[in-house]
């Protein structure tokens, strides 16, 4: 050591004892507790923001590979029905309405049954039955969606074609509203909506099961101490209880719903038009993309595709912060 | 608020309800009733009557089948799975057990509160207006009328007159209980169980409740259980003494505070355990 370094050592130790003379300086494991939390607090904060952070690049690459479309065709990408790789024309139109109409569609069909399944399973079902069944439909969601694509292909498609289809719009006579008339295609936005309600069920079931199953007890005992019957305490009591657990569901459901491809692109029939009719086939942007990718040709096709992505990505991200917003707006009502 | 402060321990020479069982509606009476969680007995062969108009007070420790006893009368305990009973209760002369006795109006007549205040997640009105509506009151202005006299009935209606739209649960705990109390009464009951309606609350709030009690008692049974002695001691006419799922003494309040006939229930209310 030099003399100088030996007399700054001292002098620091001088100005660091000063203030407090009666304590010793600070021991290295009191030193290398602080680096300790630190590293930790930092590596935390790193963490937390790896996520927000991917979105973001996730965002700005599919935007930047999307800008030279966008800027091409600008606001008529979206309003525009006409996707022409050979004229290096694209509108994106009919992808967005049937990726839209397809998740309601699967939303108004699933949610009565999944909130049935779910009403059924903790309120009704004996003891025995219910592991069981929650089990099924738990599965229901770990079925791998081409396994859905092929069962709809090849089973759904036919049994709607030649019976669903002409039972609703004949015999029912819904043939009257445009949208149950027409040709029973079996390739069809009825058949995608369909087999998306079959896939987001066991999500809006699971959820819903598990927020009834969190209703207070005494929630259920104030409506039946007051002469409640069973059908009332779980209209009156448990369900305006659960109700923005069970919208948190749906909205599972329906993000679920709107990302879905592979089977959505094996049933709908990927037509580029919008159709009036549910049973007339459709695209959604998630089966454009996957069905192009691969041979697209040009720059402009490429980029085209990426401002369908980017569209998704807005819309799933839009329809979040809307479920978010009521999720809170309904829990707020409290 | 009237607000009759009642002042049980000095009020030895008050009159007290003693017309006989079977005179008004709302006498009570346990005939050898038992009961069991599973294979564990919670109540002993109760033998205990009720009377109709006055306040009865269940005292005794934790777990001692208070309020095992008190669900019992409205029968709420029989939803919890693998329960059985023995005996009867009989409200008015006729066993609420009975297989003829349909158990929701049965849950009309007799009107509860809960420890915990547990008003449903919807406006003040609609709590007060729950029990009617599922009765088919469905007249605005009939329930309007039975939402405001409930209110009033349980001192509330001063403090909520002019926000019955409001989220019920923007009120204070104390409101809380006594919007609870409000809405057992929109159903007219002949009988109120309290299952410690009291324990949450402040001092104030407490007091408010109490007095409330008082005053109900000119038109109903109330059957309240409590840990607090003075509370029971305060309010009450008739005390019932349970421990480890036996009713050891029952009679008048001033009986059991002052003189009990056994030794455990002696011990009990002069603090030496408990």
């Amino acid at each position: 050591m030099t003399e100088f370094a030996a007399r700054d050592a001292a002098r620091a130790g001088v100005a660091a004892s000063a203030p407090t003379p009666a304590r010793p300086s600070r021991s290295w494991t009191e030193i290398g507790s602080e680096i300790g939390d630190r590293v930790y607090s930092w590596s935390i904060v790193g963490f937390a923001s790896l996520v927000p952070i991917l979105l973001l690049t996730i965002f700005v690459a599919v935007g930047v590979a999307a800008w030279p479309a966008l800027r091409t065709f600008g606001f008529s990408f979206v309003t525009s029905s006409d996707w022409d790789p050979v004229a290096q024309h694209f509108g994106a139109a009919p992808a967005i309405y049937g990726t839209l109409v397809s998740s309601i569609l699967a939303l108004i069909i699933a949610t009565p049954l999944a909130l049935g399944v779910a009403v059924f399973l903790s309120e009704f079902a004996p003891p025995w039955l219910r592991q069981p069944v929650a089990f099924t439909v738990d599965l229901l969601a770990a079925v791998p969606s081409v396994i859905y694509g092929v069962w709809g292909m090849y089973v759904l498609v036919p049994v709607l074609r030649t019976h669903v289809m002409p039972f609703l719009r004949d015999t029912l006579h819904l043939g009257v509203l445009p949208l149950f008339s027409g040709v029973a295609y079996g390739p069809s936005m009825f058949a995608a909506g369909l087999i998306l309600a079959i896939m987001c069920l066991p999500y809006i079931s699971a959820v819903t099961r598990e927020v009834l199953a969190a209703v207070p007890r005494s929630q259920r005992e104030a409506a039946l101490a007051l002469g409640a019957t069973r059908w009332e305490v779980i209209r009156d009591a448990v369900i305006p209880y659960a109700r923005s657990g069970i919208i948190g569901g749906i909205m599972l459901g329906l993000g679920r719903a709107l990302g879905e491809t592979m089977a959505v692109t094996m049933l709908i029939g990927n037509r580029h038009e919008i159709a009036a009719s549910l049973f007339a086939p459709g695209y959604t942007m998630a089966s454009l993309i996957a069905n192009e990718f691969s041979e697209a040709t040009g720059d402009l096709h490429l980029s085209a595709l990426m401002a369908v992505g980017f569209v998704l990505l807005l819309v799933t991200f839009l329809v979040n912060a809307a479920a978010r917003w009521l999720v809170w707006q309904t829990a707020r009502e409290r | 608020m009237t607000g009759v402060v009642p002042n049980k321990s000095t009020g030895a020479g008050r009159p007290r309800a003693s017309s006989p069982i079977s005179g008004h509606p709302g006498a009570i009476v346990a005939r050898q009733f038992s009961f069991w969680y599973g294979a564990k007995q919670a109540l002993h062969e109760i033998d205990f009557a009720i009377q109709p108009r006055s306040i009865t007070a269940l005292i005794g420790p934790s777990g001692c089948g208070k309020s095992t006893f008190l669900r019992s009368i409205n029968r709420l305990n029989e939803l919890i799975p693998g329960v059985r009973r023995e005996g009867g209760i009989e409200l008015d002369g006729a066993d609420v057990y009975d297989s003829s006795v349909d158990v929701v109006a049965l849950r009309q007549r007799v009107g509860m509160v809960f420890q915990r205040w547990n008003p449903f997640p919807k406006s003040i009105y609609a709590n007060v207006a729950y029990g009617p509506r599922i009765n088919g009151v469905r007249d605005r202005h009939e329930l309007d009328l039975i939402v405001e006299t409930s209110l009033r009935r349980a001192a509330l209606w001063e403090e909520v007159r002019d926000r019955l739209r409001e989220s019920a649960t923007s009120l204070s705990g104390g409101q809380q209980q006594r919007l609870c109390i409000a809405r057992a009464l929109a159903n007219e009951p002949e009988v109120l169980l309290l299952d410690e309606p009291a324990s949450a609350l402040d001092p104030i709030s407490t007091q408010r409740v109490e007095e409330l009690l008082y005053e109900l008692k000119q038109q109903l049974t109330v059957v309240i259980v409590t840990h607090n002695l003075q509370q029971a001691a305060r309010i009450s006419d008739n005390t019932a003494f349970f421990f480890l799922g036996r009713l050891v003494e029952a009679g008048p309040t001033d009986q059991i505070f002052t003189n009990p006939h056994e030794e455990r229930t002696d011990a009990y209310v002069t603090g030496r355990f408990g």
